[in-house]
């Protein structure tokens, strides 16, 4: 049973449907309690950091998450769920979980033929070697939407990365945590792979 | 770097699929669901869902159909047609589509635009402008005007103008229609697409006129866009996503080439 983290930052009926349809039982919850107890957890999202914060700290979400993520629950972040994991998001100057270090930062590209969000499909490079890109080849692409990226301080847990006016992380963790900034739930069958590799995680 | 997409537009009457010709002489043409499936599964890199009825005839969207197809097709997708306020988005979004697409509502109401923009965020609000060439006049400099109503409502409106007001309201997106060449498998509307897409900072999606590979190369190319709309071509069974990719990869055009698992 996956968890999947209601904190109103959207697409979490996507992330959803995509495990009904791989047949990966989930439920969808606001409830601290839940999440500590959780076997599995899903922290999908869209929206801007400072917002999502807040609603994690209203609803008591960031201290279940800490304490699920030092409990070892294999956790899996999507989108800004790939950002608010570290310390600090340049979002709204917005104080973040900190379960990794580091920051998301705003992309600034000087071509002006390079748009802000970054949004479209764009191939991801697996760098380091990690179960939930397991079945990765080398050009394989996935769908972005994002005008920040995540910036964790120990290179070492930098795991893919894609270009835009620059290489930035794709992929990024820690011991049972996992983050992608690219949407696995709408990146066709590669990303339905790696909600599927996340549940055998 | 980012690939040009591929996004097919379903246009739906009845919760059938529909094609126009120049945005007349519709024809039923099978399941929306199945096709978008079938896409889906030959690497299109996106969909539009469009109720082509609802806003002349006042209908709402479909909104089972819109849920079945997000339930099966796991790429982004949008749609539109009589969304006519924040509260018709919602339901959309929640249907389980990522993008609504504004047309005939944001021309009557740009405020729209920018409240849907507030709300749900740039990236899922795309503003759709069907476009007629007319001759160029004080009003409209460009010589393309904006229409509304599936095109037979001419509103005063410069294209070029809309389009850069549809940015700065938040628009994340802009879908450029000429009616001229919908339907007609001629080629897309180049000066046009260029136009715009020199002229705003957002990805400009080329829609009307795709007829063979060539034309979507045309588009991305000299027409300077960052996706082409395809309808016909798929549709009818003439091309297939994976066929029309590989010529444009051929030629040097960044694509998402979907490989077999």
């Amino acid at each position: 049973m996956i968890t999947l983290i209601d904190y109103n930052a959207g697409n979490l009926t996507s992330v959803r449907r995509a495990l009904d349809h791989l047949g990966i039982p989930s439920r969808i919850t606001s409830d601290p309690e839940t999440v500590r107890r959780a076997d599995r957890i899903i922290f999908p999202g869209v929206g801007a950091a400072g917002a999502a914060m807040s609603v994690l700290r209203q609803r008591g979400l960031d201290s279940a998450l800490k304490e699920a993520f030092a409990a070892g629950t294999p956790i899996l972040g999507i989108c800004i769920g790939c950002q608010i994991i570290l310390d600090r998001s340049q979002e709204d100057d917005a104080e973040c979980l900190g379960l990794l270090r580091g920051q998301a930062i705003r992309f600034s590209v000087t071509d002006p033929l390079l748009k802000i969000p970054h949004m479209g499909w764009n191939a991801v490079r697996v760098t380091r070697p990690h179960p939930l890109l397991a079945h990765l080849r080398p050009g394989d692409e996935f769908y972005f939407v994002h005008s920040y990226y995540p910036q964790p301080a120990d290179a070492s847990q930098i795991y893919a990365v894609s270009d835009y006016g620059g290489e930035f992380p794709a992929a990024i963790g820690k011991d049972n945590l996992f983050a992608v900034q690219f949407h696995a739930e709408k990146s066709g069958p590669l990303g339905l792979m790696v909600l599927e590799n996340f549940s055998k995680w | 770097m980012l690939s040009k997409r591929i996004i097919s537009c379903l246009d739906v009457r009845d919760g059938k699929l529909a094609k126009s010709v120049k945005f007349v002489d519709t024809r039923d043409i099978g399941d929306p669901v199945a096709k978008a499936r079938e896409y889906y599964e030959q690497g299109l890199d996106e969909l539009v869902f469009y109720d082509i009825t609802a806003s002349s005839e006042d209908r709402g969207i479909l909104l089972d159909v819109v849920s079945r197809v997000a339930e099966q097709v796991f790429i982004p997708f949008s749609v539109g047609g009589g969304l006519r306020t924040v509260e018709d988005c919602s339901r959309v979004l929640l249907a389980g589509a990522e993008k609504v697409n504004l047309n005939s509502a944001a021309v009557k109401n740009p405020g729209l635009i920018a409240e849907a923009s507030k709300t749900f965020g740039a990236q899922a609000v795309v503003l759709s402008m069907d476009v007629l060439k007319v001759p160029k006049s004080a009003a409209i400099p460009s010589g393309y005007e904006i229409v509304i109503h599936g095109g037979r409502t001419p509103t005063g409106l410069d294209a070029l103008e809309w389009a850069k007001r549809g940015e700065g309201l938040g628009a994340g997106e802009l879908v450029v229609n000429s009616i001229d060449a919908d339907g007609t498998k001629a080629g897309y509307e180049l000066t046009l697409t260029r136009m715009i897409a020199e002229a705003v900072g957002i990805p400009v999606i080329a829609s009307g006129g795709g007829g063979k590979p060539e034309h979507l190369y045309d588009v991305l190319t000299e027409g300077k866009a960052d996706a082409a709309l395809v309808a016909s071509m798929l549709h009818y069974g003439e091309y297939t996503v994976g066929e029309i990719k590989s010529y444009l990869a051929e030629r040097g055009i960044k694509i998402r080439i979907q490989k077999d698992e």
